[in-house]
């Protein structure tokens, strides 16, 4: 049962049959075909279970008129066919109306969001590349945000944002006399940038990470070339830093996108279940529409929606990003 | 050869028992006859208050009867949450506690026992409860979804020492009365009335009574949404004025949402509050009995009665039983022990509200003076909200059109009858087709 394993240059292993093993060909290699399959059984089936099935179920759910009337009984519900999407996309009725508002706030907050997630994470990661005193304990620090539960957080920056007993008005209005009155910040449209500082806050230490690990990568050789050819920090990072760093920001772009896009949580625990109108994001929305309203149906067609529209910009993302990268390694 | 097989086989069964458990989960609760699982709503000052003043009664139901109650005390913002999840999945307590206005809206899922005569029959018959009470049990004409287990009104409290100061010598009885004493509180540097501005129920709450007092209700005769009619904007014009145009309410209470009015009362910033049975949060921030009085809500007239003179909606929580329970017999059983006598004057008394049982609203307990006003408010000038299925969505939109009202009042914006009227209007679209 000896195997000798070879790596070519290409990376790929080759397995070769040790002398005894040749005389069943056939079975091993159909075994060691179906040995992946089998292994990733278990992960497959609760794949099924636990995001499939929901999913599936979600989207039946989006074509029932399943309303608090049928909860009890779900299979009671009737067919509505796509009643729902109508409602939901209909961008003339307060319904499709506020959904279209929903999202396009949604859209303004991911794309500030991601972007000030990257920039800081990317700045943080960057600088703390040079060794230095103290290098350690800065990086563990900007890590906190991303080490503490999302609801005790957020619920500190619910306290800090309170209008009459606020630090961030003690801070900006008692101390600094900035506005002539102190602003609100759960309410109104200043929620907005409430919301945008929380979720940078808690974001971007995930960009410093990821990139922070990225940079491991860039032999040190490269640099010290650049320098003796005269490039200083600014053409360095352009050209050998963020270059080698574009697979790595691939995913972290994508990655935060998506998570920016669906949270829940922080407009939640910041706001509670009616968010503000400059502050209502797409997943609190849909969360409203169902729950608040007892109105899962409509709820349902909206999430697919959602989904849908998730579905095609990871899509056109990847298609984008990997052929650009595929043209530029050549 | 022999190993891979092996962990094919192992990774195969484990992936096949994780699939079983996972769908076996939660299948144990409450199905024996000598248990309940009871979920009661947070009236204490706490969940912890709760437990204290519940589990010596359960304890005392086991020995009497050999059923053993799990409680679980539930916040308010997870309740309804919890008992929809309840329904949709068939998995829930065998008695619960539900918010009264609830009622309707729950009774349509169909997952709640019907309380018909011969129900009620176990608990000792229909009559042992006040009527107004029973108001709040669901759609009039159908029997009743759950019984009434505590009885609230709202009424004025205000602050003695601030109302001294300010030279107040009687409790307002009418709206233009509050509105003076809330500018000579001004004039004295003091909030004039405290609203939480963010809190959907409670927006609610006090624009369902002002629609009264200008001739509206928020749904037709026939149940359907009426959210703009000139009485309904009115009353919202009218709550929302007091910080828009009377200026009687501070700005910084557009965010309120967690009872911070009581603390500003308490902590001598705000002289008034209308609230519902805030004895026990007075006392936890310190306030002692004697530094607060309490009235009667304003109307228009001076005099609390019936139609315009309406001061208070009637509030209180509902007993139900999920009618998934496999221990119908028991849950019968507790629910009488809860609404006897002896219990209902026990609980009433450590929550300060009121029995809406008739013989326990007798004792003694309930004599006392800022009882008495909750008591006569229910007896005479306090009105159900809507009994229809729709209530908790009319919760959620008017209640939201009342916060964003707020937010323009405090950010200085105007606050005009279209600028009202549009809001409802919003309301009223978002509301289910009929």
């Amino acid at each position: 049962m000896t195997e000798t394993v070879v790596t070519p240059p290409s990376g790929r292993t080759v397995r070769k049959a040790a002398p005894g093993e040749a005389r069943t060909p056939r079975r091993s290699g159909r075994r060691r075909v179906a040995l992946p399959y089998l292994l990733l059984l278990p992960a497959l089936l609760l794949e099924l279970l636990v995001h499939l099935v929901p999913m599936l179920m979600g989207i039946t759910m989006s074509f029932r008129e399943l309303t608090q009337f049928y909860i009890r009984n779900w299979s009671e519900a009737p067919w509505t066919a796509f009643d729902n999407y109508s409602v939901a996309i209909d961008f003339d009725a307060p319904v499709g109306q506020a959904l279209l508002k929903s999202f396009l706030t949604t859209c303004t907050f991911t794309v500030l969001s991601v972007g000030l997630c990257w920039l800081l994470g990317t700045a943080a990661a960057v600088f703390l590349q040079e060794n230095f005193r103290g290098r350690g304990f800065l990086r563990t620090l900007f890590l906190v945000p991303y080490a503490l539960p999302v609801y005790a957080a957020v619920i500190t920056w619910a306290f800090m944002f309170q209008r009459d007993n606020g630090l961030v008005n003690h801070v900006l209005h008692d101390q600094l006399g900035i506005g002539d009155s102190p602003a609100f910040w759960l309410i109104g449209d200043n929620s907005f940038w409430a919301l945008l500082v929380v979720s940078v806050w808690k974001g971007w230490p995930f960009a410093f990470l990821t990139v922070m690990a990225g940079l491991q990568n860039i032999p040190r050789d490269m640099y010290e070339a650049a320098a003796l050819d005269g490039a200083g920090v600014w053409k360095q990072i352009r050209h050998i830093t963020l270059p080698s760093l574009r697979s790595v920001n691939q995913v972290l772009v994508l990655v935060l996108f998506l998570w920016t896009f669906n949270d829940f949580n922080t407009p939640f625990v910041l706001f509670g279940k009616a968010a503000p109108e400059a502050a209502d994001l797409i997943s609190l929305h849909i969360y409203q529409s169902s729950f608040q309203t007892w109105n899962f149906g409509t709820g349902s067609a909206m999430s697919v929606l959602l989904l849908l529209f998730l579905l095609v910009v990871t899509g056109v993302y990847l298609l984008l990003t990997t052929r650009g990268r595929k043209t530029s390694d050549v | 050869m022999r190993r891979i097989r092996a962990a094919v086989t192992g990774a195969v069964t484990l992936s096949l028992v994780l699939t079983a458990t996972a769908c076996g989960g939660g299948e144990d609760s409450g199905s024996s006859p000598k248990t309940l699982t009871y979920w009661a709503s947070n009236q204490g000052a706490s969940l912890e208050v709760d437990k204290k003043v519940l589990q010596p009664e359960l304890d005392q139901f086991e020995k009497e009867t050999g059923i053993k109650v799990k409680l679980e005390v539930i916040p308010w913002s997870d309740l309804l949450n919890r008992i929809l999840t309840a329904t949709t999945s068939g998995q829930g307590p065998d008695v619960l506690n539900i918010g009264n206005t609830w009622s309707a809206s729950l009774q349509s899922t169909g997952a709640l026992l019907p309380w018909d005569a011969k129900n009620f029959g176990a608990v000792g018959g229909k009559d042992r409860f006040v009527d107004s009470a029973l108001g709040s049990t669901g759609v009039p004409g159908q029997d009743p979804a759950a019984v009434p287990l505590y009885s609230m009104a709202y009424a004025l409290y205000y602050n003695k020492q601030l109302f001294k100061e300010a030279g107040i010598a009687q409790p307002p009885t009418t709206w233009d009365e509050v509105v003076e004493a809330g500018k000579k509180l001004g004039a004295k540097g003091k909030n004039g009335i405290g609203v939480e501005g963010s809190n959907l129920s409670n927006n609610i709450h006090q624009v369902f009574v002002l629609g009264k007092q200008h001739g509206a209700d928020f749904f037709t005769a026939d149940g359907r949404p009426d959210f703009t009619s000139d009485g309904a904007v009115a009353a919202v014009k009218q709550y929302v004025d007091l910080m828009a145009a009377q200026k009687i309410v501070a700005p910084g209470n557009a965010e309120y949402a967690q009872n911070q009015s009581l603390s500003d009362f308490a902590k001598n910033k705000t002289g008034m509050v209308l609230w519902q049975t805030p004895s026990q949060t007075f006392s936890a921030q310190g306030m002692g009995p004697d530094e607060w009085g309490v009235a009667p809500a304003p109307v228009p007239s001076g005099k609390p009665g019936t139609g315009k003179q309406t001061n208070s909606m009637v509030a209180g929580i509902n007993l139900a039983v999920f009618k998934n329970t496999k221990n119908l017999d028991g849950a019968l059983k507790f629910v009488k022990y809860m609404t006897s006598d002896e219990e209902q004057i026990a609980l009433n008394k450590a929550y300060g509200s009121v029995p809406p049982v008739k013989s326990a609203q007798q004792d003694a307990a309930f004599a006392d003076p800022s009882l008495a006003v909750i008591r006569d408010t229910l007896a005479t000038s306090a009105a159900a909200l809507p009994q229809v299925p729709e209530e908790s969505q009319f919760e959620t939109v008017v209640g939201t059109a009342v916060k964003e009202l707020f937010a323009d009042a405090a950010a200085g914006r105007p606050v005009t009858t279209e600028s009202v009227r549009a809001k409802l209007e919003k309301a009223q679209q978002q509301m289910p087709k009929k």
